[in-house]
C-alpha cells in the first residue's frame, strides 16, 4: 500500500481554490476593521420602495463581498467533502477518507439542519438560533462532535482501528501512513492521521474520545447546575445566615486555584482514603432533593398525585444514586450487590465529582444573584400574597423565569467543563494514562512534542473545535434571546 | 492607563471627607477579616488533605525506606511529630502553638524547631508560618522559604510581560468593539474575543509550538521550550509562552471592558455631548474611556487567580521553571512542605487581588455605596 498523501487528486483544483477563497476573505475582513473604524455611521433610511438604505460606497460593497467570499468558502469545502465520497478509495487523500469516515455525521447535520430552519417559526428559542449565522456555526460544530460521539460510542461506525490496539512499525509515522500487509480481511489499510507513541491511530483515539468527553461534560454541568440551584434559591430567597454561610463557603471553593485543588483531590492517596466516594455521595444527592422538592412543592396539595410523580420519579433516581456511590472496594459499599446495577470506574467518578465540585459554586452564585433580582418582582408578590409555600415560589415561579442566562451559562460551562476534563488529562490525573479523552492525548503528545509534532495536533484541534462551538451557541442564543 | 490613574486619584480626594474615609476603613477592616478567615479555612484544607494518613505513609516510605512495615511507619511519624493530633499540627505549623519536642522510641529527640534534631538553648519554641520558617523540600533538599522565593521571581518575570502585553490588546479590542454595538467591527472583534476565550492555554500552547517551533509547516521562528528564558529571557525564547497566557485571558478582558463601553456609550450623558455636536472621537476619548474603564479594572485583578492556573500548564508544556512548575513538583513528589509553602502563597495571592478588587472599585466609583 502506498502512503496516502493529504487531498489526493482532488487537491489539484479544490484545494488551491479553497486556498484563495479563505486568503481573500480574511483580507477582505481585515481591510473592513480597519475602513469601519474611519467609516461613519450607517443611519436608518427608507427608500421610496420600502427597502431600507444599506452602507454604500467602498466598505459598503467590501462588506457585500467578503459576505459571498464566506459562502462561496463554505460551499467549495461542502464540494470537496461530498465529491470525496464518491472517490475510490484513496483517491481523495487523507482529507477525503476522514470525511468519508465521518458520512453518517454529515447526513445527520443535513438533517438536522434543513428540518429545523424547515420548522424554525414553531420551535421557539431554538428554532430563533438559526436566524443568527454565529449561532449556526456554534450549533453545527457543537452538533457535529455529538453525532460523532453518538456514532463511535453506540454503534462503534466511524473509528478506523481499536484505539488501544498497537500495531508494530508505526510507532509516530506521519499521517496516512500504511499499515503493514498481512493483517486480516476488511482491516483498514492506513493510519489516517499517523501512530502514536505506542503505534495507535491517532484518528480512532480522537473520535474514541469524544465519546468520554461528551458524557461526563454535559453530565458533571448537570448535576453542578442541581447543586448551585438547589442551594442558590434559597440563600437568594431568605438571605440572611443562610446566604452569609453558603455565600462564604461558595468563595472558599473559588478561591481555590483550580489545579491545586484537582492535585489534592485526584491523586490515588486520596482516593484511597474514600474522600472522593463521600464528595459523591453528598453531591449526588442533590439532584434527589431538587426533584423531591420541585415534585412535592407543585402537587402537595393532592396527596395521591404527589405520591404517583414521586415514587415515578424518586425510585429510579435513588436506585442511580445508590448504584453509583456504592462500588466494590469503596469505603461506601452498603448496597447490597444484586442491586447494584452498574459500578463507576473509580478514575471517571472522581473526575466527574472534582469538576462538579469546581463548578458548582459558580452556578450558585448566578442562581443567587438572579434569585435576588428577580424575588422583586411583582409575580412574586402575587405568589406570595396567594399563600404559595416558598419552595414552590422558588422553584415554579423565579426559576422558570431565570431560564434564559442560565440557559446560555449551561452551555458556556459545558465548555468550560470541557476545559477542566483536558486540564486533567494534561496532567495525567483521574483518568487512567491509556484513556483515549483528548486531555491525556495531548499530554501524551506534548511530551515528544518537538520531535513529533502530529499526535497531539488532532486531539487539540477537535478540543479547541468542541469548545468554540458551545461559545459560538452560547453568544448565538444570548443575542437571540435578547431580541425578544 | 493615564486617564485612569487621573481618575483614581481624582476619586481618591473626592473621597476624602471625614464620613467616607471613616466608611472606607471599615469596609477595609471587614474585607481583612473575611480574608484571614478564608485564608486560615483555605490553609487548613490544604494542611488537612496533605496531611491525610496515606500521604503521610508515603512519605514515611520515601524518607525511610520502602519495605516498613506498618508498625515502622507509624513509629517513624510518631517520633517526627505527624501523629500529632491535626489541629495541633496545624497550630505549630501556623507557628501558634510551640513546636513539639519528641524523645523517640529510637532513643533520639526530636524538636520541630531544630529541624528534627535535638533541642539546643537557642532553638526558639514557636516555628512556624508566621516566623518565616516554612519548613524544608523533601524533593529539592533545599528551604521552602528560597524555593518559593527564587521560583516567584521568575514567574513574576513572566507574569509581567502576559500583563504588557495582555491588557494594552484586551482594552484596545474592547474599546473599540463596545464603541458602536452591533457594528461589524463589533461582531468580528466579538468573534475573536471568544475564539480566544474558548482557546485553553494547554490547546494553543501545543498549536503554536507545533506551528511556530518544529519543522511541520516550515516556520520555525520561535523555541519551543523556555528554559533558557530563566536567565536570559530573548524574544526568541519567550514568546511563545508569554502569548499563550495573553491570550486566554484577553478575550475575557475584552469583553467585559465591550460591555462596560457599550453601556457607558448609552449613558445620557454621552447622548447629550453628541447631540451638542462633539465629535465621535472625541466622545470616545474624553468623556466615554474613563468610565468605561472601571469594569474592566475589577476585571483585571480578578483574573490573577486564572493567570495562576495557565501560568502552572504553560510553564509545565514550555519547561519554565517558575512558581507553578514548583508547584507540579510539589504535588506529583509528595513533598508536603513545599506543597503547603506553594499553597499559601497562591491562596494569598488569590485573596489579595480580590480585596484589590473590591477596594479598588470602591475608590474607582463613587456612585458605590455598600450598605
Amino acid at each position: 500500500m502506498e502512503p496516502l498523501t493529504w487531498t489526493g487528486s482532488l487537491g489539484s483544483i479544490l484545494v488551491p481554490a479553497i486556498v484563495i477563497t479563505a486568503g481573500a476573505f480574511l483580507t477582505g475582513l481585515i481591510l473592513q476593521l480597519i475602513m469601519g473604524l474611519f467609516a461613519p455611521e450607517v443611519k436608518l433610511q427608507a427608500n421610496a420602495d420600502g427597502t431600507l438604505q444599506g452602507r454604500g460606497g467602498l466598505l459598503g460593497r467590501l462588506e457585500n463581498y467578503t459576505g459571498h467570499l464566506f459562502l462561496l468558502f463554505v460551499l467549495l469545502c461542502a464540494a470537496f467533502i461530498v465529491l470525496s465520497w464518491f472517490m475510490p478509495y484513496g483517491d481523495a487523500g487523507i482529507m477525503g477518507e476522514i470525511s468519508k469516515r465521518f458520512l453518517p455525521v454529515w447526513i445527520s447535520l443535513i438533517i438536522t439542519f434543513t428540518l429545523s430552519i424547515k420548522f424554525k417559526r414553531s420551535l421557539g428559542l431554538y428554532g430563533k438560533l438559526f436566524d443568527s449565522t454565529i449561532g449556526m456555526i456554534g450549533f453545527a460544530l457543537v452538533m457535529f462532535w455529538v453525532f460523532t460521539a453518538i456514532f463511535v460510542g453506540l454503534f462503534d461506525m466511524i473509528a478506523t482501528h481499536d484505539p488501544l490496539s498497537q500495531i508494530s512499525g508505526i510507532k509516530n509515522k506521519t499521517p496516512g501512513f500504511p499499515v503493514p500487509e498481512g493483517q486480516d480481511e476488511g482491516f483498514f489499510p492506513h493510519y489516517l492521521l499517523g501512530g502514536d507513541n505506542l503505534a495507535r491511530d491517532i484518528f480512532s483515539r480522537m473520535v474514541e474520545g469524544s465519546v468520554i468527553v461528551m458524557v461526563i461534560a454535559p453530565l458533571a454541568t448537570v448535576f453542578a447546575f442541581m447543586v448551585g440551584i438547589t442551594l442558590g434559591l434559597p440563600a437568594g430567597y431568605y438571605g440572611g445566615r443562610l446566604d452569609t454561610i453558603l455565600s462564604f463557603l461558595a468563595n472558599l471553593i473559588l478561591a481555590f486555584p483550580v489545579i491545586l485543588l484537582f492535585y489534592l483531590l485526584v491523586t490515588p492517596e486520596i482516593v484511597a482514603t474514600g474522600l472522593p466516594n463521600f464528595l459523591a455521595a453528598f453531591l449526588f444527592v442533590f439532584p434527589l432533593v431538587f426533584f423531591g422538592v420541585l415534585i412535592n412543592s407543585r402537587f402537595k396539595t393532592q396527596p395521591s398525585k404527589n405520591m404517583l410523580y414521586l415514587a415515578i420519579v424518586l425510585i429510579p433516581l435513588a436506585w442511580l444514586y445508590m448504584s453509583t456511590i456504592s462500588a466494590k472496594g469503596s469505603p461506601l459499599f452498603i448496597w447490597p450487590n444484586f442491586l447494584d446495577g452498574f459500578d463507576i470506574p473509580g478514575g471517571i467518578l472522581v473526575v466527574f465529582v472534582s469538576v462538579v465540585f469546581v463548578n458548582s459554586p459558580t452556578v450558585y452564585r448566578i442562581v443567587r444573584g438572579l434569585t435576588l433580582d428577580i424575588k422583586t418582582r411583582d409575580y412574586v408578590a402575587a405568589a406570595q400574597t396567594r399563600g404559595e409555600g416558598t419552595w414552590y415560589i422558588m422553584l415554579w415561579e423565579i426559576l422558570p423565569n431565570a431560564r434564559g442566562p442560565l440557559i446560555v451559562d449551561f452551555c458556556l460551562r459545558i465548555g468550560y467543563t470541557t476545559i477542566l476534563l483536558g486540564t486533567l488529562g494534561f496532567f495525567g490525573l483521574g483518568l487512567p494514562p491509556e484513556s483515549p479523552d483528548w486531555g491525556s492525548t495531548i499530554n501524551e503528545g506534548r511530551k515528544l512534542l518537538l520531535i513529533y509534532a502530529h499526535p497531539a495536533l488532532p486531539p487539540a484541534i477537535a478540543l479547541l473545535s468542541m469548545v468554540l462551538g458551545l461559545n459560538l451557541l452560547a453568544d448565538g442564543l444570548r443575542e437571540e434571546s435578547l431580541k425578544d | 492607563m493615564l486617564p485612569l490613574l487621573r481618575f483614581l486619584s481624582r476619586a481618591i480626594t473626592n473621597n476624602n471627607t471625614d464620613k467616607t474615609g471613616a466608611f472606607m476603613g471599615l469596609f477595609i477592616l471587614r474585607r481583612l477579616g473575611v480574608m484571614i478567615l478564608t485564608a486560615l479555612c483555605l490553609t487548613f484544607i490544604v494542611f488537612w488533605l496533605t496531611n491525610l494518613y496515606p500521604n503521610l505513609e508515603k512519605l514515611a516510605k520515601t524518607q525511610g525506606n520502602f519495605r516498613m512495615s506498618d508498625e515502622q511507619v507509624e513509629t517513624f511519624l510518631g517520633n517526627r511529630g505527624y501523629t500529632q493530633s491535626l489541629p495541633v499540627k496545624y497550630g505549630q505549623w501556623i507557628g501558634v502553638l510551640p513546636g513539639y519536642v519528641i524523645e523517640g522510641t529510637d532513643g533520639e529527640t526530636r524538636a520541630k524547631c531544630a529541624a528534627n534534631r535535638a533541642p539546643t538553648d537557642d532553638t526558639a519554641t514557636f516555628c512556624g508560618i508566621l516566623q518565616g520558617e516554612w519548613g524544608q523540600s523533601t524533593v529539592f533538599k533545599d528551604d521552602v522559604s528560597t524555593i518559593v522565593g527564587t521560583r516567584l521571581g521568575l514567574t513574576g518575570k513572566l507574569m509581567f510581560w502576559v500583563m504588557m502585553v495582555m491588557v494594552p490588546g484586551a482594552l484596545l479590542i474592547g474599546v473599540l468593539a463596545g464603541m458602536r454595538e452591533g457594528s461589524r467591527t463589533d461582531r468580528s472583534l466579538s468573534t475573536i474575543s471568544i475564539v480566544s476565550t474558548a482557546t485553553p492555554e494547554y490547546v494553543s500552547g501545543v498549536i503554536l509550538i507545533a506551528v511556530f517551533a518544529t519543522p511541520l509547516f516550515g516556520m520555525q521562528y520561535f523555541k519551543g521550550t523556555a528554559t533558557s528564558a530563566m536567565d536570559d529571557a530573548t524574544f526568541n525564547n519567550f514568546f511563545l509562552p508569554v502569548i499563550t497566557i495573553a491570550m486566554y485571558g484577553m478575550g475575557y478582558i475584552a469583553r467585559m471592558t465591550r460591555a462596560s463601553m457599550t453601556e457607558v456609550m448609552t449613558a445620557q450623558y454621552v447622548r447629550t455631548a453628541r447631540l451638542k455636536g462633539v465629535s465621535f472621537p472625541n466622545i470616545v476619548m474624553k468623556h466615554a474611556l474613563r468610565n468605561a474603564l472601571i469594569a474592566p479594572f475589577t476585571v483585571i485583578m480578578l483574573q490573577f487567580p486564572w493567570l495562576l492556573n495557565g501560568v502552572v500548564i504553560v510553564e509545565t508544556l514550555f519547561n519554565y521553571k517558575g512558581f507553578g512548575w514548583t508547584l507540579v513538583q510539589a504535588a506529583s513528589n509528595n513533598d508536603i512542605e513545599l506543597l503547603l509553602g506553594v499553597s499559601v502563597v497562591s491562596v494569598f495571592v488569590v485573596l489579595v487581588t480580590q480585596l484589590i478588587s473590591d477596594i479598588g472599585y470602591v475608590f474607582l466609583n463613587p456612585r458605590i455605596r455598600i450598605s
